[in-house]
């Protein structure tokens, strides 16, 4: 790999993942402590957030086309794409907040348990990344709107989008382990 | 084809503001050169500091059951004394060689991200002023450097002193990360041509590898930090009832056994590059120095409950831990035998930077065998928590890392300044820091072998023990006697030190290429690169390297 930018991009990324993965490993250091109603993960709503994950796969695609688009100088496409992205990633935050006012709600909380503090952790310093992300989408739609999104500046949403894919995979693996696995 | 090449991208005009002056020239900056130059210049800054609170930590226990000095600052003294040597001084001016350095060894004209490179250098700054502005308030870190739980957690420290602590180390971590990945793509896309990865300077190369172990090392410290902060202020329970200390432990030394060697990464890389110039001969098995660095970079990940002996893992953990520990220490002999065969028959002068250089050989092989010691876990279990681990850690750390770093200091200061630093001043900082370093710390052994703990306060007054301790002091201030004369010798040289040239230690790397302190865009011009020693082949047409090589 010899472009700068990727290459800085993936090296951040390895990093990260680096940072995930511990929050993972010690996510399932304790799963053998999740016991009980409100200290585990049966206290969470599979299928629902199952949705709201589908959101972000497809937000993935949105982006690649946004970014296909922008590299052909497709301004029509570019700005529909970069749109339905924010849309889907907003859907996300909103399904994760809305996730987190019902726990709330039945009192499991980042200090009622065990179980409470390594969710909230895991999934809030994710959530937190999705926002990042979001921010860098936004910025890039406003270019967009603005005509200056050019596509000798394709380079710049190649970026967010190897960062919003890598942030999209990182979430499969935690619904994964959190959500799905618990159930089988 | 031609014998001169243009350096790469030289056209480019460098980034940043236009012509500004005076500080702003400074602040501003976005060149590799001035930049490297900020991170020495706050790391020694931070270095007086941080031996200042040595020197306090030794002042109360020169004498048994003094009470010069607070018990609550005394704790205070120890935790920033350790937190400011690792990631205030040694971190960052590692980074800051490799920022001058990189770039001029590999022929380019900046490093890849110039601004990316002034953001690394202002989190390390702010990170830093962050953990001292704790002093300010009274509620600095006292709970050591590593901040085990549940000692750091909120029910057991309820001031502010871990939260710095947390949020500085985030800071500069980010800061560490960002210049690790500008190394890194510097390196691998800004060579210039025909400098190919296995002819790289091995300063560069080890800087290049100590890139990756700061990506990961530092985020899974950042995570750690995370989870303690979720602790601290939102009361979770990572590291508290019902969850557990050893987790902290855990994490925090997948991070802390890494950055050991990200510590003594770039330092094997200054002595791979001076010992050969001081011995006239090329490094003996450059392939193996280079090498063995990739080795300990894997291996340097998988060691880390090595310092959980204590905490008694199993015997499978500890078998492994053992092994793996000892198998560690192989890719840094095979280093250490190819320094002393580089100096085997060599020509060898025996300047401050080389006196140095020969005796980091010396000083970090006693620290690399005390260090085995730790893998053998009865043993392990005898010194753990005692000044024998100071005295070993204090050997590697200081004796190793920053006898390296003065021997580099010494060999690139002429480039850097345009001047020779004194060589008068500089036999006596390298023979005042030499007695202070052995005096201080050997006795520790000693005392560790006694039963002196770690991190106490004071001690009873037990045969011996007063005279040891009475001794480390004295070789402590002799080694603050040494670090004045070499503070000295770096302010008067810059002023009085003869002209330097391009290349006063006729090296061979192309740093030496250029003129001394070097132009903005470093090359007007670059030798053509055909061997691992390109000044060498310019000064030698009739017997080049590369004639020899295929």
């Amino acid at each position: 790999m010899t472009d700068k930018n990727k290459l800085s991009m993936f090296l951040f990324l390895l990093s990260e993942a680096a940072f995930f993965g511990v929050l993972i490993m010690s996510y399932l250091y304790y799963y053998p402590s999740y016991t009980g109603e409100r200290n585990s993960p049966l206290a969470l709503d599979p299928l629902l957030s199952g949705l709201f994950t589908i959101a972000l796969l497809a937000s993935s695609f949105t982006l690649w086309r946004a970014q296909k688009s922008t590299e052909h100088g497709q301004r029509g496409g570019q700005r529909v794409w970069l749109l339905a992205t924010v849309a889907l990633g907003a859907i996300f935050l909103g399904g994760q907040l809305w996730e987190y006012t019902q726990l709330i709600a039945e009192n499991i909380t980042i200090s009622s348990s065990l179980f409470g503090t390594a969710f909230f952790t895991l999934t809030g310093v994710h959530g937190l990344h999705v926002f990042g992300g979001l921010l860098m989408l936004v910025i890039a739609l406003g270019l967009a709107l603005g005509g200056l999104l050019t596509p000798h500046r394709a380079i710049g949403l190649t970026m967010v989008e190897l960062y919003w894919h890598f942030v999209d995979v990182v979430w499969l693996v935690i619904f994964t382990l959190v959500y799905l696995w618990p159930r089988l | 084809m031609s014998e001169i090449s243009l350096a790469p991208d030289a056209a480019d005009a460098l980034p940043g503001l236009s012509q500004p002056s005076g500080l702003l020239r400074w602040i501003a900056s976005v060149d590799h050169k001035q930049i490297g130059i900020m991170y020495i210049v706050g790391a020694l800054v931070f270095f007086v500091i941080g031996g200042l609170e040595a020197m306090l930590i030794r002042a109360q226990l020169a004498q048994p059951n003094a009470k010069l000095i607070s018990p609550e600052f005394y704790n205070q003294l120890f935790t920033m004394h350790g937190v400011t040597m690792v990631f205030l001084v040694g971190m960052p001016i590692l980074i800051g060689f490799g920022n001058y350095l990189v770039p001029l060894q590999i022929g380019a004209h900046d490093m890849a991200f110039p601004r990316l490179n002034a953001l690394g250098l202002w989190l390390f700054i702010f990170g830093g002023l962050l953990m001292y502005f704790s002093f300010f308030i009274g509620q600095a870190p006292d709970q050591g450097w590593f901040s085990y739980a549940p000692l750091a957690e909120q029910p057991y420290t309820s001031h502010r002193g871990p939260d710095y602590w947390s949020l500085g180390l985030f800071v500069t971590g980010i800061g560490s990360v960002s210049g690790a990945i500008n190394v890194i793509v510097t390196v691998w896309t800004m060579r210039a041509p025909g400098l190919t990865m296995r002819r790289l300077p091995l300063f560069t190369w080890m800087t290049f590898i100590n890139g990756f172990l700061i990506i990961f090392a530092l985020q899974i410290l950042n995570a750690g930090l995370v989870m303690l902060e979720v602790d601290r202020l939102f009361g979770g329970s990572w590291f508290t009832p019902p969850g557990s200390p050893v987790l902290w432990q855990h994490v925090f030394w997948s991070f802390g056994h890494p950055e050991v060697y990200i510590l003594i990464l770039p330092a094997f890389g200054m002595i791979s590059e001076i010992i050969p110039v001081f011995s006239r001969k090329p490094i003996f098995g450059y392939e193996f120095v280079a090498g063995s660095t990739i080795v300990i970079g894997f291996l340097s990940f998988t060691v880390w409950a090595h310092h959980m002996f204590a905490v008694d893992l199993g015997i499978g953990w500890h078998a492994f831990q053992s092994a793996a520990t000892m198998l560690i220490s192989i890719p840094t002999g095979i280093k250490i035998f190819s320094w002393i065969a580089t100096m085997w028959g060599g020509k060898l002068r025996f300047t401050t930077a080389m006196l140095f250089a020969a005796s980091f050989l010396v000083i970090f092989t006693i620290g690399g065998i005390t260090g085995v010691t730790f893998a053998l876990v009865p043993t392990d279990w005898q010194t753990t928590d005692t000044y024998y681990v100071v005295a070993h850690f204090h050997y590697v750390l200081v004796g190793g890392t920053f006898f390296a770093v003065y021997a580099g200091v010494y060999y690139w200061y002429p480039k850097v300044v345009g001047r020779m630093l004194s060589e008068r001043l500089g036999k006596w900082h390298f023979w005042l820091n030499f007695a202070g370093l052995n005096l201080t710390f050997f006795v520790q052994h000693f005392l560790g072998l006694m039963g002196m703990p770690r991190r106490v306060y004071t001690y009873p007054d037990l045969p011996g023990w007063g005279t040891l301790n009475l001794i480390s002091t004295l070789g402590g201030l002799i080694s603050a006697l040494a670090v004045l004369v070499f503070v000295v010798n770096l302010v008067w040289s810059a002023r009085r030190g003869q002209p330097a040239g391009d290349n006063p230690w006729q090296a061979w790397t192309l740093e030496w290429a250029t003129t001394s302190p070097p132009p903005p865009h470093n090359f007007e011009e670059l030798p053509p690169v055909r061997s691992r020693r390109p000044l060498w082949d310019l000064a030698h047409p009739e017997d080049p390297d590369w004639k020899r090589e295929h």
